[in-house]
């Protein structure tokens, strides 16, 4: 029921905000991903390589999670979570 | 360094440690939270997740498995960067259902049932009491290693007087800060505080370490990777199976742990700390796992082959002559143990106490509900269970002789807590997860895990023999604790974790399937699992959270108690000092308020309408079933008065009928009673007069005869009159005897017109009769029915004022009844006087008085009522209209 009264489509901040939130959803995703990637490589040379990627991914990780963090945080972005997209 | 420095160092941070958190207390105590409560605080308190095991630990875990270390932080990395997905759901359902800890939220969901909170608790004392054990031994090693580098050559007293007294020191701090206040909450300001604190310490002691490691020793990053490249032998390629699993092992740790939970949940002061935290916690996992590398790579390098991994980040800088710098990091490792231990103590008490001790108390002593002491039982129960868990984890250190790898450990623990990860997840998204499908789940988890992992961490021959080891219980190979179902290619570790979590995973859908949740358990359910939903809907109400706006209850309380709340509010407000109607909302207006509501609605209702708009906590499901059962109480109270109200105001309403009734036949009588002695003196006088007349004598003959036929007239009038009253009653009283026979009805009327023609002859009237109709032969007492009609007529011959009068009569045969009709075409009987004509002396107007006493119709109605029919009043005909309506055959009553 909830479906139908919810407005089909939604305004262009509130829609930003909802992919916003997407983007937070995939990003453990992403970086689980990310981070298994090592295992699969053969480095006879050594493990050096893996080393400064494994760092770089995760930095990144909380660097894209530290952009994302502001516009999820407040009490506002919560009041729209009932209706779908 | 000598001993009595060190132990100097020690006693002077935790004495600033116990300030902080003093001050921490005092300032929570008046309310000034400030930065107590901000952002960083709640995210330097979550780095309770690095103990002594990723201080010391980490760096042993590298030198031995290379990069695999790294796992234990990424795990809770993902977790945190993904806090949209579990985390704040965790900490939105904690805060609305207060949660206290983990156990209190599975047992919370699950329909609050204690047995689980039981099993739980049961789970998270095992895996934490080697995890405890674990950070003494790091504390007592990190002794040791001063002991035995100091030239002076004095050794460390005593290895287990070590850890007694950290252990005693811990459980004082503990208890001091952490059983001081009973908060429903469950929030501890001063310790936090204190971790905070903390927190900093480690991070930089072990930044410290690495820097001088990386460019006082090594020369720069860039030569680090370079050794690092340099390690290519077996131990450092990474294992797929491991790297997922452990990865897997660690999110799963960093949402169960009790001491995670602890911080994350039940300290969480404000939810949008999390959005920081999501990646400042990753940041600080980030910044500690920077380093240990490093110091792993170069200690390896540097250090006698011999020295124990764990201990690098102290005996490095000590090797290489930095004693300030191995002190700092003695601090460090000093704050990472400490920490744990005490965070995890509080939150390993808290459900004991809860969840067991307090259980069995209440039950042991049920009187003692009733008594006020309640709070000193729990806080006693608190305490002693603090020192009950130091004292395990103690044991435990002394049992496992502190030999084992930190690392290895660490691991047990987090696949032991791991196992209530599906009962958690399952219960915030699932709805269908029942209190069978998690305790089962729970227990075949942590059963497995206990066979396959911790009872194997003893050694073989420990706790489970070699040769079960080797052979499998009783011989059933499938069933050797490292190599379930002949799965003997798996990592001990890896293999554990999968079993133990897929049968775990597998009893809790496969029992929540089959078996069917209580009332409670489903509320609870849809609560957590729709946790936004609700809070959607609260704040669609109006209502901002966690904060009642006077005007807000105001409004609430004027709906209830109308004026009263007015006068009430403005009061109270006078009470505080204040003008105006709105009182500040200070716990005793609260009170008072929810009594004065508790009057009109109920207690049960007051308390959840007053907790919705005050407090941040949803109703719990309690105060729900007491608001139906008020509810269904006074709705059925209020259907009894309606139903009473409605029986009265019946019966006043039949009173009220008898009672006019009554009155208009007072009145009739006494009209009656005057015309009755007026008909009874009019024949009377002219009976005496004449009578007089004649007894005087000479009168001539034919006067004699003329007075004597008046007398004998009046005398048959007088006795009509009475014939007509002893009839009345004789038919009144039932006591009529019935002579029945058959007899046409055609003519019974011909009779009736025959004798009725007597009444004013001089009228002619126009009679309409249906011949063909009343062609019916009845089975009734013809004389008393001829009398009715004849009366009827006579009736309309008095009475109708037609100049030219018409009579109909019509007769219809209806069901097993016959109906006659006599309708007049004069102007009938006025409304009002329709009710009252059957009655006994009625007579409407005294226009004509030809005789009768105004008995007639009350005869006839009596005469129906014996003959079993009726005789009634046709309104609506344009004329006077009576209907008389008799049965076909009337049989002999038995009466």
């Amino acid at each position: 029921m909830r479906r139908l009264r919810a407005p089909l489509f939604l305004a262009r901040a509130v829609y930003r905000k909802r992919r916003l939130r997407d983007a937070a959803r995939l990003l453990p995703l992403l970086g689980f991903f990310l981070l298994i990637l090592p295992m699969l490589w053969q480095r006879p040379e050594g493990p050096g390589r893996d080393v400064v990627y494994i760092f770089v991914v995760w930095a990144g990780l909380i660097a894209v999670a530290a952009l994302l963090a502001p516009g999820l945080g407040g009490s506002e972005a919560e009041r729209d979570e009932g209706g779908d997209d | 360094m000598p001993f009595n420095i060190l132990v100097l160092a020690c006693l002077t941070y935790v004495a600033a440690l116990f300030g902080v958190a003093f001050l921490a207390e005092r300032r929570a105590s008046r309310g000034m939270l400030g930065f107590l409560r901000s952002p960083l605080v709640y995210t330097l308190s979550l780095s309770i997740y690095c103990t002594a095991w990723t201080f010391y630990g980490a760096v042993g875990y590298a030198a031995r498995s290379g990069l695999e270390f790294l796992t234990i932080y990424l795990g809770p990395t993902l977790i945190f960067v993904g806090w949209w997905w579990v985390l704040r759901k965790l900490v939105r359902i904690g805060r609305q259902q207060r949660v206290t800890s983990i156990a209190d939220l599975i047992s919370s969901r699950y329909g609050k049932s204690n047995l689980l909170g039981v099993v739980v608790t049961v789970i998270a004392v095992v895996a934490a009491t080697p995890y405890i054990a674990l950070q003494l031994q790091s504390v007592t090693l990190s002794f040791g290693v001063f002991a035995s580098e100091t030239p002076e050559g004095w050794a460390l007293p005593n290895r287990d007087a070590t850890a007694v007294w950290v252990a005693a020191g811990l459980a004082l701090f503990t208890i001091l800060f952490g059983t001081r206040n009973l908060d429903a909450k469950e929030q501890h300001h001063g310790i936090v505080t204190a971790i905070a604190v903390e927190a900093v310490v480690k991070l930089v002691a072990l930044i410290a370490v690495g820097m001088f490691v990386v460019w006082g020793l090594a020369g720069g990053p860039a030569a680090i990777i370079a050794r690092i490249q340099s390690y290519s032998d077996s131990h450092w390629v990474i294992q797929p199976g491991r790297w997922v699993g452990l990865i897997f092992l660690s999110a799963a740790a960093v949402i169960s742990l009790p001491r995670m939970f602890q911080v994350l949940v039940v300290e969480n002061v404000d939810e949008r700390h999390l959005a920081r935290a999501s990646w400042a916690f990753p940041l600080y996992l980030f910044l500690m796992s920077l380093f240990i590398l490093p110091i792993a790579v170069i200690g390896l390098e540097r250090m006698p082959a011999d020295t124990n991994p764990d201990m690098l980040v102290l005996t490095l800088p000590l090797a290489e002559g930095q004693g300030a710098l191995a002190m700092l990091a003695f601090l460090g490792g000093f704050s990472s143990a400490t920490s744990m231990v005490i965070v995890e103590t509080i939150a390993l008490a808290t459900m004991l106490s809860n969840h067991i001790l307090m259980p069995a108390w209440l039950w042991l002593r049920p009187k003692a509900t009733l008594s006020g002491d309640l709070r000193r039982a729990v806080l006693l129960a608190r305490r002693l269970s603090i020192m009950g868990v130091l004292a395990l984890g103690f044991a435990y250190f002394r049992l496992s002789g502190g030999s084992t790898a930190l690392a290895a450990i660490g691991l047990i623990a987090f696949a032991g807590m791991a196992q209530v990860l599906p009962a958690l997840l399952g219960g915030i998204f699932w709805r269908g997860a029942t209190k069978t499908g998690a305790g089962a789940g729970l227990v075949i988890g942590f059963v497995v895990w206990a066979y396959t992992l911790f009872l194997p961490s003893f050694g073989e021959g420990g706790v489970i023999s070699a040769q079960v080891f080797a052979e499998g219980p009783f011989g059933l190979a499938w069933l050797r604790p490292q190599a379930l179902f002949g799965t003997e290619a798996m990592d001990p570790l890896v293999h554990s974790i999968f079993w133990s979590l897929a049968l775990n995973t597998a009893a809790f859908c496969a029992g929540s399937i089959l078996s069917f949740p209580d009332p409670v358990e489903r509320i609870q359910g849809a609560a957590f699992v729709n946790a936004f939903d609700s809070e959607a809907q609260a704040e669609r109400l109006g209502w901002t959270h966690g904060k009642a706006e006077p005007e807000a209850l105001l409004n609430m309380a004027q709906r209830i108690l109308g004026e009263e709340a007015l006068s009430f509010f403005e009061a109270e407000a006078r009470a505080q000092g204040k003008a105006g109607y709105l009182p500040d909302m200070t716990p005793s207006f609260l009170a008072g308020l929810e009594r004065r509501l508790a009057g009109s609605v109920g207690a049960a209702t007051a308390h959840a309408m007053i907790s919705q708009l005050f407090g941040d906590a949803t109703v719990t499901v309690e105060d729900l079933m007491a608001v139906a059962n008020e509810t269904a109480q006074i709705m059925e109270y209020s259907a009894r008065l309606e139903e009473q109200q409605e029986e009265l105001s019946r019966t006043a309403r039949q009173l009220r009928e008898v009672n006019e009734k009554l009155t208009q036949l007072s009145v009739q009588k006494d009209a009656f009673l005057s015309q009755i002695s007026h008909e009874l003196r009019t024949p009377m006088t002219s009976i005496r007069a004449f009578s007089e007349i004649l007894t005087e004598g000479d009168l001539p003959p034919a006067m004699v005869a003329d007075y004597g036929r008046i007398i004998h007239t009046e005398a048959v009038r007088l006795t009509r009159l009475l014939d007509d009253l002893l009839d009345l009653s004789v038919l009144e009283n039932g006591t009529v005897q019935l002579n029945l026979g058959l007899a046409n009805l055609g003519q019974m009327i011909d009779h009736a017109l025959a004798a009725a023609g007597q009444t004013r002859p001089e009228r002619s009237f126009d009679i309409q009769r249906d011949f063909a109709a009343e062609e019916i032969f009845l089975r009734t007492d013809a004389d008393r029915l001829v009398q009715v009609f004849i009366n009827l007529i006579s009736n309309a011959r008095k009475y109708c004022d037609a100049a030219q009068p018409v009579l109909k009569i019509a007769v219809r045969q209806k069901g097993g009844r016959v109906v006659v009709d006599f309708i007049d075409n004069g102007t009938g009987i006025a409304k009002d006087a329709q009710g009252l004509i059957f009655e006994k002396f009625a007579r409407l107007t005294d226009q004509t008085r030809a005789g009768g006493a105004g008995l007639g119709l009350a005869i006839c109605r009596e005469v129906m009522a014996n003959l079993g029919g009726t005789v009634s009043y046709l309104p609506g005909q344009r004329g006077a209209a009576f209907r008389v309506t008799v049965p076909l055959r009337l049989e002999k009553q038995a009466a």
